[in-house]
């Protein structure tokens, strides 16, 4: 039983790396009446777990992998007016501690959005490794959390006629990622 | 480095055309400044004609990419842009993801004969210039009563106005150099 308990306050060890077809970064931000989407991909990703079961996790993204529904947005999106994609083309991630309790991950560390650097904490859950059809294994890990996008720098708005601005300033991150052992 | 000046006034004694020969003189000597003179046989924006552009939209076009630096000096008409203005600015502004103004530094300033100095227009503009992804110095100079602002020579006669009009061109060069510097890193 003891052993299963520890097992289960670590993640397993190994280098693992992010499969980008199958992963993404979301956002989600309230825009006038309902919550805007979008998400980033390809992302970049390594967790490492040392046999101690101390972790870390390092994620980058290109702001110009940004994904929304429309073209003219995607290039509002990497103007000055959002990310500023010339001086700041990535995004990048790195923890600084990782705990697992059961399902549970929370992973805490600092977030790099045009040029600024942020503490975040992410929670969420870890799927135990798998083999998958092509004898590699898996594990996964659906991580959540916000910021305000204020703090980066990143001011855009735009009034509504009542004069309440249009986009709310927490944007919600998710991190869906599927990892295989290198 | 090249500055272009674009004036939203059209008429030969412009006080928005007289604040951006008075940007040029207090720009460095190691500038160019060129002050646009074709604003008015820019035709309304035509969807259809992307694909084969007017040569007046041509060498509007030319003439901003040709540019490290903008400043649109913008009176104001009925409590915003001037129509032929924000027509030249949604020319440039296509197609989105590569339009000149992209990344661009630029700054307004404005002037009118009333009491607000082109205020409204100023801020309207600056968020439509920053639509088109131009990166745009947030700051402006409303010259309130442009008619009784310049002295004879067409110098600004306050030294006050004179001075925020220095301190935005000093922020519109820091922009661009940034982006010279950033362009030689990369």
């Amino acid at each position: 039983m003891s052993t299963i308990a520890q097992a289960r306050d670590t993640l397993p060890a190994g280098t693992w790396n992010v499969d980008p077809v199958h992963s993404q970064v979301g956002f989600a931000v309230d825009y006038m009446i309902g919550t805007f989407r979008g998400s980033f991909s390809p992302v970049e990703a390594t967790l490492e777990v040392a046999e101690d079961g101390s972790a870390s996790l390092v994620g980058s993204t290109q702001v110009g992998n940004v994904k929304v529904q429309d073209e003219n947005l995607q290039a509002h999106l990497q103007s000055p007016d959002f990310f500023d994609a010339e001086r700041a083309p990535k995004i990048t991630f790195r923890s600084s501690e990782i705990v697992r309790s059961g399902e549970t991950v929370t992973v805490v560390g600092e977030l790099a959005i045009r040029g600024t650097t942020l503490p975040v904490e992410l929670t969420g859950t870890f799927a135990e490794p798998i083999t998958d059809p092509y004898g590699r294994e898996r594990i996964g890990l659906a991580l959540a959390g916000s910021v305000d996008r204020t703090q980066f720098g990143i001011n855009w708005n735009n009034p509504l006629p009542s004069g309440e601005p249009a986009l709310a300033n927490v944007v919600s991150l998710t991190a869906e990622l599927y990892l295989v052992k290198a | 480095m090249r500055v272009l000046g674009i004036s939203g006034s059209l008429r030969s004694g412009s006080h928005n055309t007289q604040l951006l020969r008075e940007a040029a003189r207090l720009l460095p000597d190691d500038v160019d400044f060129e002050l646009y003179d074709g604003l008015k046989t820019v035709p309304p924006y035509d969807a259809d004609d992307e694909t084969d552009r007017p040569a007046a939209v041509e060498r509007l076009v030319d003439a901003v990419r040709a540019a490290d630096a903008i400043v649109f000096a913008t009176p104001e008409y009925n409590h915003s842009i001037p129509g032929h203005l924000k027509n030249a600015v949604d020319w440039l502004s296509r197609p989105l993801a590569t339009n000149p103004l992209r990344n661009k530094p630029v700054v307004v300033v404005g002037a009118s004969t009333g009491m607000l100095g082109a205020v409204w227009a100023q801020a309207e503009l600056r968020k439509v210039l920053a639509a088109t992804g131009a990166r745009v110095v947030d700051g402006d100079l409303p010259l309130p009563q442009a008619h009784e602002r310049f002295d004879e020579e067409g110098r600004l006669a306050d030294d006050e106005h004179a001075a925020r009009l220095k301190e935005l061109l000093d922020a519109l060069l820091e922009q661009a150099h940034a982006r010279e510097e950033h362009a030689v890193a990369a």
